[in-house]
């Protein structure tokens, strides 16, 4: 593969996302297994300041226009197009995320490039690129080889450490054309935060769950403070909302939610398939139940047979140390 | 692209597709690369299911009619009856398709073939899910909106249009946050969710619709585009029977909690 | 005495209905209120059966069937057991007014439907895998034969149904009864993964479509093979077999697997050596003991178990409480809290809990986790365990 590895840096909202980091730590890896260079794409709008973190990157090509100050894929992906089709890149790597989702889809198209979706590692084999890709909601995984000059890469997040994506060399930076204005068919008018107090536990990406075991809601403080401390919510089974110690909008499982978070700390919940069917696409479990037969322990990935009522005292407290709070 | 108009009644397409369902085991085929279609059993792609639900919302809302189109599959007949059913006007199959064809050939035969279907385009919208768990090479909604030449925008989970064909979208970022989009019409839509879950559809009204319905069979009308992308290999990704215990005091077992977020990236 | 009948009209609605002698019937009530008196939700209900055949009179059905009220009849034969002219309120005019419901509805309670979907499509509401259904038998202490393996005619044809073959508290049900089948030599097998669920309490919802399908699939399996009778775990199957598939032609006997096992108690009796030193409180379900009136047969098996005394809830036999799982009520417990609904069920443990009994003994699937539940949210859960009478019948049985 002769052309350089483009990472998309994902800029919303005026910062960077950690998956950005992801994708370039990824980059690197790859980028130095073929022997070509590696860059950062960062589309903006006077956000050339946020370029300086992306040092893992040789360089850095920003394209400036107003319209590309928010991510909107349709703008976005004709300028990266535009780039790609003149600078022939040999791999571009794209974040799965709600912000660039759009982009991922519409640049290979545009591109008239191949596209490899959902990657959970990508692997230099043989001199090219070789991906390993989650389909079929996770149940399968597919090695693919992608062929043709430029072919670009729906990366998972978690597939790279961010930590190997940072650094405090500051990369060179190139102003690139953003091509013709957009027709302006499609217009973001603006954002809309989420009430305070009113959260969507399905998109979070962490949930501190409780169940009958939490035995009183006097003992919800615990988990909230958790779940504050982990930067998730609370949420619940069945038992914790008819009891009236969580509302309807907490509930995971058959009646309530649907959740798939990268971390699910079942605490006293004892995993009846009702609840399971809500929770089990979770990234990771953890369960935390009295009873060791519990069948929440046939779904986590980690268990402690033991009184939640107990571990999770001492579990804020660690959490406060390695936060050094 | 000509525009359908708002006078009289909107006009919108719906595409949508068959994937494999997860709820049976998923075995790999005997050539490695593939999935054992023996026991497979294919259900609607959930989101599109849910855009074929926002269209009838909007029929509902603004009169119209709801055209719904798939490529041809196993068990995909139910669905167009379904969809009959429910309240969609017109349903097409698109025939002659290869069973393996990837995400994008198949995207893309649809889009070559149905706007030379009499007495369907122009349309003012139309819908698909913005995601689906077999999308490895391609995602429908962008690959049909290019081949139009009109704009796409995905991940909406609102959607009404007003007189001037203006559709008004919110679409979802992370952290229960939604942008509010304007897009002009027409275009196509990636649909995460309808403003109601899809609705339900008494089984009798079903069978009534296999009497009374029709299904058009469109043959696809061009060869499908060659995949770019070689699987080289299919496999069950390694997946552990059961809870790892963590044994030992309160503390103990609270740092080990804390050790395995931190491994993850979650501290 | 009320006593289930035979339904003898096939591709009945509403309409039609009241163009039958049944139709009739049930247009001579004499809106005694007998029916709201005694139904558990009559005083959250607008449209308990009196006001609804009133209502079906004046011409004012419309009304009716525009609302979802008719979601809160958890048909538990209650009103039927206890109408002075015996009308046919919940096996024909509730189902067939609810399908008109159904119809109307513009938004089915999310659980209900997934329910109903998952049937259709899986044979099961939980939407587990068809394949899955026999999963169970691996773990079953004495052989379970498929029928399709059997390769011969067999005496009885166990059908397991759907909670008892998916969830782990039914799955105990199945492995318990499978000890006492065999204990009592009993040539059975199990349709498997070909088992589709009856769809009963589809029907009682008013899916009468998703039930029609069903009872032709089942009929189509059932065909397929030769066998004496029908055996069942549930009794929503046990009436669907008994009263509802004979319409289109099948006619072999049925039975639950209490009342069968009650008959066999003199066989059974020499394995019943484990003494369970139990106090056991037995719920009769609607189904089995209010509509089939099978009080006694549940009682005898108890009461031959070793160590086990039996005390009576104030609630029993024909004047059992329902657990609420009936009609679709196993999954419209969101849509029953939304509107301020008490359970059933915690009414039942509370009277349950007031015998002093440890355990409450059952013969229906869905109770045992509708009791469970209500004994956690009680606080009743310490003192007292929910156990299926062939549990506990298994477990009188040392090996």
């Amino acid at each position: 593969m002769a052309g350089a590895v483009w990472v998309l840096a994902e800029q919303w909202r005026g910062a960077l996302s950690d998956v950005t980091y992801e994708l370039l730590s990824l980059g690197r890896q790859i980028a130095d297994g073929l022997g070509v260079p590696l860059e950062a794409v960062l589309l903006g709008s006077g956000v050339d300041g946020l370029a300086a973190s992306l040092g893992v990157a040789d360089g850095v090509l920003y394209a400036e226009d107003p319209s590309l100050a928010e991510p909107v894929g349709e703008h976005g992906s004709r300028v990266v197009a535009a780039l790609a089709a003149e600078a022939k890149p040999g791999a571009i790597l794209v974040p799965i995320t709600n912000v660039s989702w759009d982009l991922l889809g519409l640049l290979p198209v545009r591109l008239g490039a191949v596209l490899a979706n959902f990657c959970s590692d990508l692997q230099v084999v043989e001199g090219g690129l070789e991906a390993t890709c989650l389909v079929f909601g996770g149940k399968m995984e597919v090695r693919a080889v992608p062929r043709g000059e430029t072919a670009v890469f729906g990366v998972l997040p978690g597939a790279r450490s961010a930590d190997g994506g940072r650094s405090t060399r500051a990369p060179e930076v190139r102003r690139v054309a953003a091509g013709a204005a957009p027709a302006g068919r499609v217009r973001l008018v603006g954002y809309e935060d989420p009430e305070a107090g009113d959260v969507d536990i399905t998109q979070q990406d962490i949930l501190v769950s409780v169940g009958r075991g939490l035995q009183g809601e006097a003992n919800l403080d615990l988990a909230e403070e958790l779940a504050e401390l982990l930067g998730g919510a609370v949420a619940g089974s069945r038992p914790a909302i008819d009891m009236g110690w969580l509302g309807v909008t907490r509930q995971v499982g058959k009646s309530g939610m649907q959740v798939k978070p990268r971390l699910y700390l079942a605490l006293g919940i004892s995993g009846a398939p009702e609840h399971v069917e809500g929770m089990k696409d979770s990234a990771l479990i953890i369960a935390v139940n009295t009873d060791p037969g519990a069948p929440i322990f046939n779904v986590a990935h980690y268990g402690a047979a033991e009184d939640l009522l107990e571990i999770v005292p001492a579990l804020i407290d660690k959490v406060k140390e390695r936060k050094g709070a | 692209m000509q525009q359908g108009g708002m006078a009289g009644a909107m006009k919108i397409l719906v595409l949508l597709k068959m994937v494999p369902d997860v709820v049976e085991e998923l075995e790999v085929a005997g050539d490695g690369v593939s999935l054992d279609r023996g026991f497979l059993r294919l259900i609607i792609n959930e989101r599109d299911e849910n855009a074929l639900e926002q269209a009838l919302i909007l029929k509902e809302r603004h009169q119209g009619t709801v055209v719904v189109a798939a490529p041809e599959a196993p068990e995909v007949d139910d669905v167009l009856y379904t969809a009959l059913a429910r309240g969609a006007d017109r349903v097409l199959k698109v025939t002659g398709l290869d069973e393996e064809l990837g995400s994008r050939a198949s995207a893309g035969l649809l889009a070559a073939t149905l706007p030379a279907v009499p007495d369907l385009f122009p349309v003012d919208l139309v819908l698909t899910g913005c995601q689906a768990i077999d999308d490895l090479d391609g995602l429908a909604g962008p690959v049909v909106a290019e081949h139009l030449g009109i704009p796409y925008l995905g991940i909406v989970t609102g959607l009404d249009v007003d007189s001037l064909n203006v559709a008004h979208l919110s679409r979802e970022y992370s952290g229960g946050v939604r942008g509010r989009f304007e897009v002009d019409l027409p275009a196509v839509v990636g649909i995460q969710g309808a403003e109601k879950p899809p609705r339900y559809v008494p089984i009798a009204k079903v069978r009534a619709a296999m009497a009374s319905g029709r299904i058009e069979s469109i043959p696809a009308g061009a060869a499908a585009e060659a995949s770019l992308l070689d699987v080289v290999e299919m496999r069950r990704p390694v997946v552990a029977e059961r809870a790892e215990m963590i044994t030992g005091d309160a503390d103990q077992i609270a740092a080990r909690i804390c050790e395995i977020l931190d491994g993850r990236g979650l501290l | 005495m009320a006593q289930a009948t035979v339904l003898e009209t096939r591709d009945l609605t509403l309409d039609g209905l009241l163009a039958t002698p049944a139709g009739r019937a049930l247009l001579s009530c004499i809106q005694c209120g007998t029916c709201a008196g005694t139904c558990p939700y009559g005083d959250v209900m607008r449209n308990t059966p009196r006001r609804l055949i009133g209502m079906l009179r004046e011409g004012f059905i419309e009304e009716v069937i525009a609302s979802d009220d008719l979601l809160s009849c958890v048909t538990c034969y209650d009103c039927w057991a206890k109408c002075p002219r015996g009308l046919r309120l919940t096996d024909v005019l509730l189902p067939l007014v609810k399908e008109q419901v159904l119809l109307r509805l513009p938004q089915v309670p999310a659980e209900l439907q997934s329910a109903l979907s998952n049937t259709l499509r899986y044979g099961n509401p939980m939407g587990e895998s068809p394949r899955k259904r026999a999963a169970w038998v691996e773990s079953a202490a004495v052989p379970v034969p498929l029928l399709r393996d059997l390769g011969r005619p067999v005496d009885v044809l166990w059908i397991v149904e759907c909670y008892a073959a998916y969830y782990p508290r039914g799955q105990d049900n199945a492995r318990a009864t499978a000890r006492v089948l065999a204990a009592l030599g009993v040539d059975f097998a199990i349709l498997g993964n070909e088992e589709k669920c009856a769809g009963e309490c589809a029907r009682l919802v008013g899916e009468t479509g998703l039930f029609d399908t069903l009872r032709e699939q089942n009929l189509a399996t059932f065909g397929k093979y030769e066998f004496a009778r029908l055996l069942t775990s549930d009794p929503h199957a046990f009436d669907a077999f008994s009263y509802v598939y004979p319409m289109l032609g099948f006619r072999r006997p049925v039975e639950h697997t209490t009342p069968f096992v009650a008959a066999r108690l003199d066989e059974l009796k020499p394995r019943l050596t484990r003494e369970l030193g139990y106090r056991v409180t037995y719920h009769d379900s609607c189904v089995l003991g209010r509509h089939n009136h099978l009080h006694d047969e549940p009682r005898r098996i108890l009461e031959a178990l070793p160590g086990v005394s039996l005390v009576e809830m104030t609630h029993n036999r024909d004047n059992t409480i329902c657990c609420g799982g009936g009609g679709g009520g196993m999954w419209l417990d969101t849509f029953y809290k939304a509107k301020g609904h008490p359970r059933l069920s915690d009414r039942r443990v509370e009277e349950a809990a007031a015998t002093g009994a440890d355990v409450l003994a059952v013969s229906c699937p869905y109770e045992v986790p509708r009791f469970e539940d209500s004994l956690k949210v009680l606080g009743y859960d310490d003192r007292m365990v929910v156990r299926d009478v062939m549990e506990l019948t298994a477990e009188a049985m040392e090996d």
